[in-house]
């Protein structure tokens, strides 16, 4: 799960990782009052939105006053951002963080998150700092330094000397350095982190290590420890029908695009399958939707009205393989639920596994105009063919 | 012959008494597979169906002779279940369960890293020798005992539909494994490779991955070196975006890492037969295997 900037220094300062002075704004009179708190000018004003890129899409801007910083804010707030990682939509943005201007002397990248091969932590980090990381490993991954962690013993001291070294951090910025890493990665462990990132880490002119931007993502799977990280949860940057699949347990993702083809298949592997060979048939996937491996009726029929509140969704392919849940049931799912939403666009099912026949029997018979499918090549051109 | 698990292989299913526990504690039993014991704390003594209950792992290990145990426990005390059953004497550990926090698999994952047992999982189908033994919660119907394939996959449906796909065409299956869904797991490719390519039984390989980490990768350079028998690749999520989590919680492209461009261009690379479309793989695999 994500979380914002301001969010994310809120975690920073309860484990003393060092953050410049500032706060979350609403509205330009919000703004103004939280850059009167601050030490001086000039003040930072930044767009707070779940992406990164935010410097370059006009999101981050410098104010020398306070009417600046309320004009400014004025400007971002309720702008459309659009960063190479939101897409071409971009994002609206609803709160600016404001913070203290800082006297940088060098910027640094951080980060640590889990590497899944080797099952360590890995510590990150780099000279070139403020910059996109992925740029700096593709072209010079000789600027990365990289300290695995075991995750039984923890961070030692020789991880922090290892990291702090190949920085080249100056001797009078060690300790704060040596201190801002391991709360860092305290902050990192005890909250599930799947990343936290730090960049830019700012040397200041008199020696102090700050961190000027703070991304911390939190492991979906270990929410449940994490009380106060759901509170964090901000539906505003999410997806709407994303946010409606989620309160039924579905695993939904909004495609967007041209996608008009929606889908649903039960299990996670099989649903990327069946979004593939639609492409394949020459038509394109508007969703992922994966209801289980273990669907129920309910399930099949919350995933049918978040398909059709789609208002793309041309065509839709129902794509089950019955497994320990019966064909027989997950068709009763379907009829029933079809009957109860309406078809709007034509469904192509195909079924497939136990109790096959009996579930086709009861999808004829339904006196619904599914379209059935032999078989998945066959369910990817008569859906495709649908949407043509 | 098979791999990892046999018709001797004696079961003990830790969550016996849960929901999900029963059913398919029942479901194997069905199929034949030897269930020995169950563990719940706290409900030792009593019986699911016929099948005694322990509350430890080291007590049900000591008075039934379980070598092999399935984990239906839930996600917060997952792991905690899987350490009990490698401190218990059990050889082969299969968790099923979905949703284990990364950081408690890269506990368990290096807490494992000198015993000798095996881990299968987690969030995975389980493993089955046709004919012998299932353990896990796939459809035991669908698969075709005899061999002379061996299935891998990260997936559980998928996999179901690759072994369908391979039974129809009359080809049967020594040992079907899901490795699991998640970004940190036990057994990986490569172990389930160097099986296979040891297992006498086994003619060729189904190896089913999808986007996201490197295992697929690093399975091939595995291939190169070591595998003589041949391979037949698939790779889901050509479609998926970037930077989302499709389902299975390791299955997400990072950056440029991940995805399944670059995983189908190993496989090309080393010689396995990719499947480019899932509606042509068991007509891909009569070819091949024939």
């Amino acid at each position: 799960m994500k979380i914002h900037e301001y969010q994310a220094k809120e975690l920073f300062r309860e484990y003393n990782v060092n953050v410049p002075q500032g706060g979350v704004a609403f509205t330009p009179a919000e703004a103004r009052k939280a850059a009167e708190g601050l030490p001086g000018f000039p003040v930072v004003v930044k767009a707070q939105i779940h992406a990164g890129g935010r410097g370059k899409g006009g999101g981050v801007k410098l104010a020398q006053s306070a009417e600046e910083v309320e004009s400014l804010a004025d400007e971002i707030l309720g702008m459309t951002l659009v960063t190479h990682q939101t897409g071409p939509e971009g994002r609206l943005v609803r709160k600016v963080l404001i913070e203290q201007g800082l006297d940088i002397a060098k910027e640094l990248y951080l980060s640590i998150l889990p590497d899944r091969a080797t099952a360590q932590n890995v510590i990150m980090a780099s000279e070139a700092g403020g910059m996109d990381i992925e740029a700096v490993a593709a072209e010079t991954p000789e600027k990365i330094i990289k300290v695995f962690v075991n995750p039984l013993g923890g961070l030692q001291p020789y991880h922090v000397r290892e990291a702090a070294f190949g920085l080249n951090i100056p001797p009078a910025a060690m300790k704060g350095f040596g201190q801002l890493l391991h709360n860092l990665y305290r902050l990192f462990a005890a909250y599930d982190c799947s990343l936290v990132e730090i960049n830019p880490l700012v040397l200041t002119a008199d020696d102090q290590v700050i961190a000027l931007d703070a991304k911390v993502d939190v492991d979906s799977n270990a929410l449940y420890r994490h009380k106060d990280v759901q509170a964090y949860r901000d539906t505003d940057e999410e997806d709407p029908l994303e946010v409606e699949a989620s309160k039924y347990n579905l695993n939904y993702i909004h495609l967007g695009g041209n996608g008009n083809v929606g889908n649903m298949v039960n299990g996670a592997g099989l649903a990327m399958a069946t979004m593939d060979i639609i492409k394949q048939a020459g038509a394109e996937p508007a969703n992922f939707l994966d209801v289980g491996g273990g669907a129920n009726a309910e399930m099949v029929e919350n995933g049918f009205r978040i398909l059709l509140s789609d208002a793309n969704v041309k065509g839709i392919l129902i794509n089950i393989f019955g497994g320990i849940l019966r064909c027989d049931v997950l068709a009763q799912g379907v009829v029933e639920a079809a009957k109860k939403v309406g078809l709007e666009v034509p469904v192509v099912v195909r079924m497939e596994g136990t109790n096959v026949e009996e579930g086709r029997r009861i999808l004829a018979e339904s006196g619904l105009t599914l379209i059935t499918a032999e078989n998945l090549k066959d369910a990817a051109s008569k859906v495709a063919e649908i949407v043509k | 012959m098979s791999i990892f698990v046999d018709k001797h292989t004696k079961l003990l299913v830790q969550g016996i008494t849960g929901k999900e526990g029963q059913f398919h504690t029942r479901q194997c039993l069905a199929y034949g597979t030897q269930v020995v014991a169950g563990v719940t704390p706290g409900k030792g003594g009593q019986t699911m169906d016929d099948v005694p209950v322990f509350n430890t792992v080291k007590t049900a290990v000591r008075e039934t002779g379980a070598n092999c145990c399935m984990i239906f426990v839930p996600p917060p005390f997952a792991a905690d279940a899987i350490m009990e059953a490698a401190d218990g004497g059990i050889d082969l550990i299969v968790a099923i369960t979905e949703g284990i926090p990364v950081m408690d698999m890269m506990r368990v994952k290096n807490y494992l890293k000198d015993k000798a047992c095996r881990l299968i999982g987690p969030n995975c189908p389980g493993i089955i020798t046709p004919g012998e033994a299932k353990i896990g919660i796939m459809p035991g119907p669908i698969h075709k005992p005899g061999g002379p394939i061996g299935v891998v996959s990260r997936s559980g449906t998928l996999t179901y539909e690759v072994v369908h796909q391979l039974t129809a065409q009359g080809i049967g299956q020594t040992t079907c494994i899901g490795i699991g869904g998640d970004p940190v797991n036990g057994t990986n490719f490569i172990d389930c490779l160097e099986a296979f390519q040891n297992d006498p039984a086994t003619e060729g390989i189904v190896m089913v991955g999808e986007i996201g980490g490197s295992a697929e990768e690093e399975a091939c350079d595995y291939i190169k070196a070591n595998v003589t028998k041949p391979v037949v690749g698939f790779i889901a999520g050509l479609t998926a975006p970037p930077g989302r989590r499709m389902g299975h919680a390791g299955a997400i492209i990072s950056g440029n890492s991940g995805t399944a461009d670059a995983k189908l261009a190993a496989m090309r690379a080393v010689g396995v037969h990719v499947c480019e479309s899932l509606g042509t793989l068991g007509e891909l695999c009569a070819g091949v295997f024939k």
